[in-house]
């Protein structure tokens, strides 16, 4: 997570109210790299589930801590999103579509899915106790690319 | 999130402003289920015009209403919903089980067939 671009973190507590900031903090990150209107509002989902996730799923009843470092590297993106939480036991599981463990909470269970849609590359870390991380990464598409360059 | 009820016959059009996230949808969910546990309305049909983020919270809330109405023989219908919503609610798989209409004119028409 270092290199030679720019870099940011942010620590927030698990609270739900903070799930808009935090896509919102990422969302300005990247705007330097001039994303489509499309590519913002995929991060900005994306960042949501991962948050999300850490508020409900890694500390329940509990407000813990949650740490989001992201990246530029030429015109990609790189987030990640740790917790400090519960952990992931089965992490196959845990990516499939329409899988919860809190259908009680209405949830989906498409949250993974929704990740790996609107990103290039998702990667999923975890130690049951210990919690979880998530390394997402995009290419910003050029607008206007040079001519002859592509 | 901004809320807006209205009630037209065995109708309830619920028209949505803002971003619907984990943290809107608990008292969304709680809004319309009030409602709706009142008994004088049978359908529900949602109006995401002016949502303007949407990510799994709101497929949830979606989901979890259709399968109430749908449990007290109602229908559900969405309207006018957004680019960047839409790919959401498709991936989730929404389209296969409630129509996605053009106007609230055309959602009242979707639920009130039989
Ligand atoms: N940060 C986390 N800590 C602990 N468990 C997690 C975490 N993130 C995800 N999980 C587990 O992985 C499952 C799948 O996550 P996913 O986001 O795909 O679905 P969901 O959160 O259950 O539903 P949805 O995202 O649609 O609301 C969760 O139900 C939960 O058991
Ligand atoms: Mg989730």
């Amino acid at each position: 997570m270092t290199g030679s671009g720019s870099f940011m973190k942010l620590e927030i507590p698990s609270r739900s109210e903070n799930e808009a900031f935090a896509r919102v903090v990422v969302a300005a990150f990247v705007s330097r790299l001039d994303p489509t209107l499309e590519e913002i509002s995929d991060i900005k989902t994306a960042i949501s589930e991962a948050v999300t996730n850490a508020v409900i799923h890694a500390y329940e009843d509990r407000v813990g801590l949650i740490v989001i470092k992201a990246s530029l590297e030429g015109n990609r993106l790189i987030v990640e999103i740790i917790d400090y939480g519960v952990g992931i036991e089965d992490i196959e599981q845990a990516r499939q579509p329409f899988f919860t463990s809190k259908p009680e909470l209405e949830r989906s269970g498409m949250g993974f899915t929704i990740m790996e849609n609107f990103m290039d590359e998702v990667s999923i870390r975890s130690e049951k106790g210990r919690g979880v991380a998530v390394t997402m990464s995009k290419s910003i598409r050029s607008r206007d690319p040079i001519p002859g360059l592509e | 999130m901004e809320v807006d009820l209205r009630q037209d016959g065995e109708n309830l059009i619920v028209r949505l402003t803002g971003e619907l996230d984990h943290h809107s949808a608990t008292r969304l969910r709680r809004t319309i289920d009030r409602r709706l546990d009142k008994g004088e309305v049978r359908n529900l049909i949602l109006n995401f015009q002016q949502v303007s983020f949407m990510d799994s919270s709101g497929v949830g809330v979606i989901l979890g209403r259709y399968r109430r109405v749908k449990g007290r023989g109602g229908k559900m219908a969405l309207c006018l919903i957004p680019a960047g919503i839409l790919k959401v609610l498709e991936i989730s798989g929404v389209p296969k089980i409630i129509p996605f209409m053009e106007s609230e004119k055309q959602a009242l028409e979707a639920v009130s067939q039989w």
